[in-house]
């Protein structure tokens, strides 16, 4: 019962490790090494890597920008299904779009062009909340006081729901947003 | 101070008595949490079956929010808790170190237990376990854990001072037994966590109460998880220990090497607790840099620790058994290991679920873009009901069966379904994982009440595949509330009714442990007899790499498929 009494061989550190033993360490740790090496190359060769540009900000910072893009792209309303009037506000092609997380909805609708890569904007204006696209299924926290953004290509066009995915009170289940894409 | 020794004459096992009435109370406060834990488990996963939606939403975030703190807070800190006083004061035949203070963090754990879920319950604590800033719960909700942390606080420095008892008291010769050692490595991490938790709650805290105006909310989730991660680093170590110690009571295993399972403990103090970092790969606030390093270069060393015990308790076994014989083919050895001994059945379970469901799917979680794919959907509770509930949950639950009759004296009852309830329980959480990764693959929401989203501005369907993954959660969620409820039942039953059984003999001396301990000592001195090959075990190993390496380049292949995003 030797794993609950103190090692038998008193020296137990100079015993040598079986072959078999360090064959699956020296596995491990090459399979440890190639899992580094993927999320580098990744960086280098992957489509699909979340952006480093990040901004302190605040809510009112973000607000004002946010609705100053608003005003100059809306290219229509939509009644939503609370009878809530919502802009739908096209993002010109490579240029910045500003997409408002708060309790409880994502504001406003974004319009995009398959094929061509955005700059979105994302902050909270309250609690956390989370940006998880559907159903293509990319998830991006949004924290309040930090203006995040991510460079987005759409590969195909549809209409798209955002979820929030970051618990954010009783009504976290209704935030839901939505982008087409043409 | 006097005390008495007693050494129990099933297992041999020399227990104080300090340290016998703590380990019983600190178990006993584990299952009761365990058993709100388990009620709170059956009314969220009701809630979450499409087809049953049981609570309004409110109650929902209040139950889930009791679930979390409940389990992974206090049915798993008491518990670990009585794993280090065995550890120390029990393995090394040796007095407890201060027992007054003991006492003391016991009761500061359930007052402050107490403390938080009374603030639960009353309403206005609905933040979940990790009370992300800047939702904001009662003062009582944090202090309550502040209360519970400091009493773990005391019980991991006991268990350090016993230590320095037996070493004194020279109840012990040469090194640490290997489960000690292990408990120790837990117990370090413990004290690294338990600092970091006062960082961040304590501030919490404060602004809680007003003192302090504001946190930033990433700041906090930083520092938070240098907690949350690091504690599910101690389960691992102390489920870790449990695996070698079942082993070595169930089949006398001895480790392959003393000098790799005790390297691979240190790896885990090197480098688990800075893996923090893969809790927030999806956030704004770090750079790739930084997640990159600090997920890859410290997490795949502690995962390799993790590879290295996933080989060595089995190979232990293994070699234990061809030693008496069983050396047939591969796996003779495992076909006529004792299946229907509940603590083998139950940590056999535990170390298989643990590598192949939770150790995979959280390397595949924890890899920088790969999490954009998972990050906050149900793949996430998925992903750790198989390690802290398979893993960590099932060791506890399995070990117990060797600790009712020797630390509590009692025989368990109704022995027919102590034999089932590790695989009813162990089974059904797995497949319960697996679904509920299922469904966050799918890229349905954790932490959320309503999948059809009633009263939202838009309408999403998801997919039907998604629906049946959360009618399937519902159905092993209620099975494994049955197997953890069944476990309860047995363990509350035995110390109830099971057959007293004698406590053996008593005397106020420790016996230390003899110098020339196992048969084995006999021949260790010249190591190459004492070898055996441990072929099933290599095989068992090479069929978990395979696993490991397709679904990680699986996944790479699902995140090349959406949309671009730099
Ligand atoms: C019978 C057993 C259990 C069932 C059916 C169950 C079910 C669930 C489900 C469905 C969720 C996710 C809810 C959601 O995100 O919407 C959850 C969350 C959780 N469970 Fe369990 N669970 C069980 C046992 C346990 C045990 C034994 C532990 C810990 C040792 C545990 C720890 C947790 C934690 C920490 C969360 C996260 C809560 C949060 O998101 O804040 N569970 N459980
Ligand atoms: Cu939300």
């Amino acid at each position: 019962m030797s794993a609950i009494l103190p090692p038998s061989n008193r020296l137990w550190w100079k015993q040598p490790i079986d072959k078999v033993e360090w064959a699956w360490i020296g596995i491990a740790f090459v399979w440890g090494m190639i899992m580094f090496v993927m999320m580098v190359y990744w960086h280098v060769f992957g489509k699909q890597n979340l952006s480093n540009e990040v901004y302190k900000t605040t809510p009112e910072m973000f607000a004002a920008k946010a609705e100053k893009f608003i005003a100059e792209n809306t290219l229509r309303t939509e009644t939503d299904l609370n009878g809530q009037q919502v802009p739908v506000v096209k993002i010109p092609p490579g240029g910045d779009g500003f997409l408002i997380a708060r309790l409880w909805n994502w504001y406003p609708i974004l319009e995009l062009e398959k094929g061509q890569t955005y700059k979105i904007h994302l902050s909270s204006m309250d609690y956390l909340h989370g940006f998880s696209l559907q159903p293509v299924n990319i998830n991006i926290e949004v924290i309040p006081g930090y203006e995040h953004v991510v460079r987005m290509t759409p590969t195909k066009s549809g209409t798209y729901a955002i979820v929030c995915n970051e618990y954010c009170g009783i009504g976290h289940h209704t935030m839901l947003g939505r982008i087409y894409v043409k | 101070m006097a005390t008495t020794y007693r050494t129990c004459p099933s297992s041999g096992l020399q227990f104080e008595n300090n340290a016998e009435k703590l380990m019983r109370w600190h178990a006993v406060a584990g299952v009761l949490w365990l058993l709100v834990g388990g009620i709170t488990a059956l009314l969220v996963i009701l809630t979450r079956w499409p087809a049953i939606k049981l609570l309004p939403a409110d109650e929902f975030y209040l139950i889930l929010t009791a679930h979390g703190i409940d389990m992974i807070i206090l049915w798993i800190l008491h518990f670990e808790m009585a794993v280090l006083f065995f550890a120390s004061s029990t393995l090394l035949r040796c007095r407890l170190a201060t027992p007054k203070l003991a006492w003391l963090g016991f009761w500061l754990m359930v007052i402050g237990g107490i403390v938080c879920n009374v603030a639960i319950f009353q309403g206005g604590s609905s933040v979940m376990f990790t009370s992300y800033v800047p939702m904001q719960a009662a003062p009582h909700f944090y202090l309550g854990i502040i209360l519970v942390a400091v009493g773990a606080l005391i019980g991991t420095g006991i268990f350090f001072a016993t230590l320095v008892v037996a070493k004194k008291d020279k109840t012990y010769q040469g090194s640490l037994p290997l489960v000690t050692f292990g408990a120790m490595t837990a117990a370090i991490i413990a004290t690294f966590t338990i600092l970091s938790g006062a960082a961040i709650l304590i501030p919490t805290f404060f602004w809680s109460m007003g003192w302090i105006k504001e946190i930033d909310a990433q700041l906090y989730r930083m520092v938070w998880w240098g907690l949350g991660h690091s504690s599910q680093q101690i389960n691992v170590a102390a489920h870790v220990s449990i695996w070698y110690l079942t082993a070595a009571v169930v089949f006398g295993a001895k480790p392959l090497s003393e000098k790799v399972s005790r390297f691979a403990f240190l790896l885990y103090i090197l480098f688990l607790q800075l893996a923090s970092a893969h809790h927030l790969l999806s956030d704004p606030g770090m750079s790739s840099e930084w997640k990159v390093l600090n997920t890859s270069y410290f997490m795949y060393f502690a995962v390799m620790a993790s590879m290295i015990h996933g080989f060595t308790v089995p190979g232990a076994i293994e070699a234990a058994q061809r030693k008496k014989g069983y050396t047939n083919g591969l796996f003779e050895w495992l076909r006529k290991a004792p299946w229907g001994n509940p603590a083998f059945s139950g940590m056999f379970i535990s170390l298989v679920g643990f590598g192949f469901l939770g150790g995979i799917s959280g390397v595949v979680l924890g890899t920088e873009q790969i999490n954009m794919l998972m990050h906050n959907t149900f793949y996430v509770p998925g992903h750790f009901h198989t390690t802290v509930v398979v893993g960590t949950t099932l060791a506890f639950m399995s070990i117990t069966y060797i600790l009712v009759p020797t630390l509590f004296r009692r025989e368990m009852i109704l022995p027919k379904l102590c034999q089932i309830q590790p695989y009813l329980y162990g089974i059904s959480m797995s497949v319960l994982g697996l679904v509920m990764m299922g469904a966050g693959t799918l890229g349905v929401s954790r932490r959320h009440w309503d999948m059809a989203f009633s009263g939202a501005p838009f309408q999403y369907e998801w997919p039907g595949a998604a629906y049946l993954m959360m009618g399937l959660t519902g159905v092993f969620g209620v099975i494994a509330v049955v197997g953890g409820g069944l476990w309860i039942l047995l363990v509350v039953g035995s110390l109830l009714f099971g057959k007293k059984l004698n406590g053996g003999k008593v005397s106020d001396k420790p016996t230390p442990i003899p110098l020339d301990t196992t048969a084995a000592s006999a021949t260790a001195h010249t190591d190459k007899d004492d070898h055996v090959a441990v072929p099933g075990t290599v095989v068992l190993a090479l069929l978990l790499l395979v696993t490991f390496v397709l679904y990680y380049f699986v996944n790479w292949k699902y995140l090349s498929e959406v949309w671009l995003l730099s």
